[in-house]
């Protein structure tokens, strides 16, 4: 039967419910990378713009490939002297885990640039007026800079978003069992592998859509209060 | 880092870099050319023509090129008609396979820069040019077309480094890229580091050299000199 999947359907739908829980831990640590990239990029001190801007460097001329596959390959010899260490030898990275890195780290570099423009766009007065209210740098940034800088930076890292998305696809090439991996199961015992990349790429297709209808809904949440001049 | 294994595989990571370039080349040439009737389509005032092109688009960019590449690979075979066809040698073979998926990969992606960049051509020049008594096709293809060029070139030039790192997929088919004989040699020597980081030596390197051809590229066209409105 080809309407019921070969009874593949539920596989299909955890495959689903694994890829969105790695693009959302991807995005978060990816997030988390890019801001420090970004604070790293536009601070005062040369070696920590030397940092940030090599890591965004280095990282956006690598293949996503390359880095799940040093992520997950690479790191067997440290995390093995790290569980040495810690008394467990048989510590090593899951396929999750390092798909969540090497995904994270890739998205992080991008994100760099997305949030280096946007802490660039805000107005220096802002920063001014803070200093002369009398409040810290760190409170500045908490209370001025990072709000106004998700208004501007949300667009941007929609994309990388939807991107980070279509990556997870690459972490089914070290085993973890997300759309991918579980049409290339099922393609393998029903020899029908048309069908079943199809379907995946309608997954794929119906999470973009999803994507890009939150993102519709976030981007008119966070710049309420503002009039958009048409383009 | 043992350097005497990344000494002996240098000929052979040479070669796959070789293949990379030669697949980056094939897809994004073929790729600019496809994407120019896609693309003009795109840009069309009637949303009938309008329609395909932008379903085709929107497929090829809301799915992941390693589902594509299957698709192709292994989901072509699954068809009689395919494997009877004439074009079967070519369809078996994972270096056209990659090529094919490839270039229609990359044309959805160009043809939305070409889009974009038709749209923003100034009005006035189009108008001047229909003024001039040109039919709709010569100033399609004298005024609107090099002008648009020159407006989406810098994106075509990302477009064509982020197809030199959507080239390391090409591994998935068995097709021995630069990823594919970094993969060989972790399989082989169980060195995993030594292999992808030479590699992405390598893929630094090609994006060194893509990204300087480009702005002498730019600096030929006379890039900055047409953004002035």
């Amino acid at each position: 039967m080809t309407f019921d999947l070969y009874g593949f359907g539920p596989a299909l739908a955890a495959g689903t419910l694994m890829t969105i829980k790695l693009a959302l831990s991807a995005l978060s640590l990816g997030l988390v990378l890019g801001l420090l990239g970004a604070l790293a990029k536009t601070s005062p001190y040369k070696p920590l713009r030397w940092l940030g801007g090599s890591y965004s460097t280095l990282v956006r001329g690598v293949p996503e490939l390359l880095w799940v596959f040093l992520i997950y390959f690479g790191t067997v010899g440290l995390m093995h002297a790290i569980g040495e260490m810690l008394g467990r030898p048989n510590l090593e990275l899951s396929a999750f885990a390092a798909g969540t890195i090497a995904l994270g780290i890739c998205f992080g570099s991008y994100a760099t640039e997305v949030f280096r423009g946007a802490i660039l766009a805000i107005p220096k007065g802002h920063r001014e007026a803070g200093l002369a209210l009398g409040m810290s740098k760190a409170r500045i940034f908490w209370r001025l800079i990072l709000p106004q800088m998700w208004r501007i930076a949300l667009p941007g890292l929609g994309n990388l978003f939807m991107i980070l998305m279509k990556d997870t696809a690459l972490v089914s090439v070290i085993g973890l069992e997300e759309i991918m991996r579980r049409s290339q199961i099922a393609v393998t015992s029903s020899k029908e592998p048309f069908l079943f990349y199809m379907v995946a790429a309608f997954i794929y297709l119906g999470l973009t859509i999803l994507a890009m209808i939150g993102m519709y809904f976030l981007e008119k949440r966070a710049s309420r209060g503002f009039i958009r001049s048409a383009a | 880092m043992n350097w005497e294994v990344i000494i002996k595989w240098l000929p052979r990571l040479t070669d796959g870099a070789i293949l990379t370039l030669e697949l980056v080349a094939f897809s994004v040439i073929a790729g600019l050319i496809l994407a120019l009737p896609i693309g003009i389509a795109r840009a069309s005032r009637h949303w009938y023509v309008r329609a395909i092109p932008f379903s085709y688009i929107f497929f090829f960019r809301g799915t992941p090129l390693l589902v594509q590449l299957f698709l192709v690979y292994y989901g072509a075979a699954q068809f009689d008609a395919v494997r009877q066809s004439p074009l079967w040698p070519y369809l078996r073979d994972p270096y056209w396979c990659a090529v094919l998926t490839m270039t229609m990969h990359t044309a959805a992606y160009i043809a939305e820069i070409l889009r974009g960049a038709i749209q923003s051509v100034p009005p006035g020049e189009i108008e001047a040019a229909r003024a001039l008594g040109m039919s709709r096709a010569q100033s399609m293809l004298h005024i609107i077309l090099p002008r648009a060029v020159r407006i989406g070139l810098p994106a075509y030039s990302n477009e064509v480094i982020l197809m030199l790192k959507a080239s390391a997929l090409a591994s998935t088919i068995t097709l021995l890229e630069l990823t594919g004989v970094a993969r060989t040699m972790n399989a082989r020597t169980y060195l995993p580091v030594e292999g992808f980081f030479t590699a992405g030596i390598y893929y630094l390197v090609i994006t060194f050299v893509l990204i300087n051809a480009f702005k002498l590229l730019e600096r030929w066209l006379r890039v900055d000199a047409c953004q002035g409105r």
